[in-house]
């Protein structure tokens, strides 16, 4: 079954703890400039946005690839560098609309989000998001956060509009 | 031996100097970071009885091993100097992101030394270390001044300022950082401002590096996953913060209100954490790493105190709250987020308009030295003298003094609430006496979190007692001072005690370090560090007589209430406490004590 990451931004409280998670179960250390994930913090509006490779279905990033170092692993539907075939020529770089790919000058290959594949296909970040803003789930938990959000809104107006 | 990124950041405002230095391996394992270390340092290399807000002063920043991990609540910093406002040592610890910043710039710790010519700021960026001109926010609010360095620098850079308060050296001046939070007490603000220090950025994209790093984040689940089962961490805490406990305690009659007069405060639930839940809640968040996320991100949205922020903490609601007699939350909301924009310790600032109010009440300083009426209860006057004490205008000038000075200023310094011209917290030590013996003894000044026998007292962590006995409180507050001292130094917060034994934050901190520690070793670490303070606060000039409560709580029975009757009973814990620290009977640590502390080369 395919498993996907959720990301429910409501639910994020800013501890970056994932951020952490990535970068120590990808490199062995902390640093968040080398996550995977990223929370954007926008403090004044108390919104905290964690973005990650969204994992698209055609990815312009494996298209673009000039030696198919960006492989889609069907049992997940994600994409994972492949090192030994990436020369950090950066094209998917250009290619991602998201920003979620990045290049290292002390690494030189390609960096993204695989879902942790390239280790064990546990994310590490989901297991330590303890707010539940991420989720490792068969099916995108999002949307269906969303809409639950609203219909409670919806709920409160109508009863507004009842009463 | 890993966990440490090695290097101190030394920089001297006087001449403009720069230096990277390599951190002693022997003391970094003595000490282990944060309070403990840069207490050391502190100690070796100033003189205790010079002047806080001279030059020869020094500031330091300080982080532990675990700050930039994933240890939960791994995120934390400390502002460690001598306090203006106590001639005391001073260490005041908070969370947000700068902590972690600079582990990631590379330091453990930041020293900053001398004092500039004019106003600056520090901009760290890896190793890039700039000393800058500051003009262009001196006289801002630590917010507009985050707004104005961020655009200046970078815009992942985390930022820790002084506001006005600080610049017009007012003793309840903090630290303020990442907008809304507060290295808060002993007027360590006032330090930065001498130092014409505005503010201090980091920005960082290097590693912190563990010894065993699959080993450690089990450990950090394992904790993760206790933190969560806890009721208070994993559910008091996010859901209504700290001020949860603010019917709690009005409960059990030791609450403060009005200055000490009363153990109750009538308008308790107008400002607890259920009716900020309720009412202005917007969601919770967390410091840097932290799974608790007690912060209250809130917004007043309508009427004279409009306002949006962080806040208001359980000492907030009880300092600018029911200490005063304001029971508007929307007014105390108010009140706290000016302190944090103008960057005041909101217990400081609390009381010492709480101490003018009584004062002014009773008669002793005249309406037209303050310029209008301030009795207990006064939204209006709260929220005008808050802006007032933090800008240093008219009354608010000596309302920047803090308490102690204020009433001593006013011939009447019996009605300061505090010790060793810090003021207490939001227990009153009549109704548990436990936490009476921790202000009385506590190394910066009155404070609740040196050694928080509340847990047991009142949470019934890790046991219940009961509040009204002195039996057995000089074991408690010891142990409990001395667990803080290492929780304190390992760069995590105190908040994760109710979940938390050193047994879990030491297999952390060795299996982030490799040091070889024990857990015995680990809690004789934090008794090291209580006595080194002990002595640093005993070469500044401070002895037993300092020890002690005011006349109000050693002697005015609370009212009425639950503790109803209460005193303070110092007398029959404090010669057990001196006893238990192996001090004599003048408050001075033996030889034999220092010896077996490896501290004999430290004595006074």
């Amino acid at each position: 079954m395919a498993k996907v990451l959720s990301i429910i931004p409501e639910r994020c409280t800013a501890c970056r703890a994932c951020e952490l998670a990535c970068s120590v179960k990808h490199y062995g250390e902390f640093n968040p400039s080398r996550s995977r994930i990223k929370v954007s913090i926008f403090l004044e509006e108390a919104v905290y946005i964690p973005t990650a490779c969204t994992q698209c279905t055609e990815a312009w990033c494996a298209k673009i690839c000039p030696t198919t170092a960006i492989l889609r692993n069907d049992d997940y539907m994600a994409y994972c560098v492949v090192d030994d075939k990436c020369v950090g020529c950066k094209m998917c770089v250009l290619a991602c609309p998201f920003g979620a790919i990045e290049l290292y000058a002390d690494h030189g290959k390609a960096e993204k989000c695989d879902l942790c594949l390239s280790i064990d296909g546990d994310p590490e970040c989901v297991k330590f998001c303890t707010p539940k803003a991420l989720l490792f789930t068969d099916e995108d938990e999002g949307p269906k956060a969303k809409q639950a959000a609203i219909a409670l809104r919806m709920k409160e107006v109508y009863k507004e509009m009842a009463g | 031996m890993m966990g440490w990124t090695g290097t101190i950041l030394r920089v001297n405002l006087s001449n403009g100097s720069v230096a990277k230095e390599p951190l002693d391996r022997h003391l970094a394992r003595a000490y282990i970071g944060g309070r403990g270390l840069a207490t050391k340092i502190l100690y070796d290399e100033i003189n205790p009885t010079l002047d806080p807000l001279g030059p020869a002063n020094k500031l330091i920043l300080a982080t532990g091993p675990l700050t930039g991990t994933n240890a939960p609540t791994g995120g934390r910093y400390m502002a460690v100097t001598k306090s203006p406002l106590t001639g005391a040592i001073a260490c005041s610890n908070s969370g947000g992101y700068v902590g972690a910043e600079m582990r990631y710039a590379g330091y453990d710790l930041v020293i900053v030394e001398g004092k500039a010519p004019h106003p600056v700021y520090l901009w760290v960026n890896n190793d890039r270390v700039e000393i800058r001109d500051a003009a262009q926010v001196w006289g801002q609010s630590t917010h507009e001044t985050e707004d104005a360095l961020r655009a200046a620098t970078h815009a992942d850079a985390k930022i820790c300022s002084i506001g006005p308060a600080g610049e017009t050296l007012s003793l309840t001046a903090c630290i303020i950082n990442d907008k809304h939070r507060a290295a808060g007490r002993s007027g360590v603000g006032a330090v930065m401002g001498s130092k014409n220090l505005k503010a201090v950025i980091f920005r960082g994209t290097r590693s912190v590096k563990v010894a065993q790093p699959h080993a450690f984040m089990q450990a950090c689940l394992m904790a993760v996953a206790k933190l969560k089962a806890d009721h208070g961490s994993g559910e008091g805490l996010p859901t209504y913060g700290t001020p949860g406990i603010v019917n709690v305690i009005n409960a059990h009659g030791f609450m403060p209100t009005n200055n000490f007069q009363f153990g109750q405060f009538a308008g308790a639930d107008k400002i607890s954490g259920e009716t900020i839940h309720d009412r202005i809640l917007i969601r919770n968040k967390g410091c840097f790493a932290c799974t608790i996320a007690c912060a209250r991100v809130t917004e007043v949205k309508a009427g004279t105190f409009k306002g949006a922020g962080e806040g208001p903490e359980y000492e907030t609601v009880w300092g600018l709250g029911a200490m005063t007699g304001v029971d508007d939350l929307a007014a105390v909301t108010k009140a706290g987020y000016l302190c944090n924009e103008l960057g005041m310790d909101t217990i400081e600032a609390g009381v010492a308009i709480a101490t003018a109010m009584e004062l002014f009440e009773r008669g002793y300083i005249p309406e037209r030295e303050i310029g209008r009426p301030l009795r207990f209860g006064d939204a209006d006057a709260l929220v005008e003298m808050t802006e007032k004490l933090g800008r240093g205008e008219g009354f608010g000038a000596i309302l920047a003094l803090g308490g102690a000075r204020l009433a001593k200023r006013y011939g009447h310094p019996e009605l300061f609430m505090g010790v060793k011209r810090q003021a207490f917290a939001a227990y009153d030590g009549r109704g548990a006496q436990g936490i009476g013996l921790g202000y009385a003894t506590s190394n910066r000044g009155a404070c609740h979190l040196r050694g928080y026998t509340i847990a047991a007292e009142v949470f019934g962590v890790p046991q219940k007692v009961d509040p009204f006995a002195t039996d057995g409180k000089a074991a408690l507050t010891k142990a409990s001072q001395d667990a803080t001292a290492f929780v304190d130094s390992t760069g995590t917060c105190i908040f994760t005690t109710f979940a938390l034994g050193p047994a879990d934050l030491h297999a952390m901190l060795e299996l982030a370090t490799g040091a070889g520690y024990t857990v015995d070793e680990v809690i004789k670490i934090g008794e090291r560090i209580w006595n080194l303070e002990r002595l640093f606060n005993l070469r500044a000039g401070l002895s037993a007589k300092d020890d002690t409560l005011p006349h109000r709580i050693l002697n005015e029975p609370i009212p009425a209430g639950p503790a109803k009757g209460k005193v303070a009973r110092l007398g029959e814990m404090l010669p057990e406490y001196y006893r238990l620290r192996g001090w004599d009977p003048q408050g001075v640590p033996t030889q034999e004590k220092l010896r077996e502390l490896d501290l004999i080369e430290s004595r006074v």
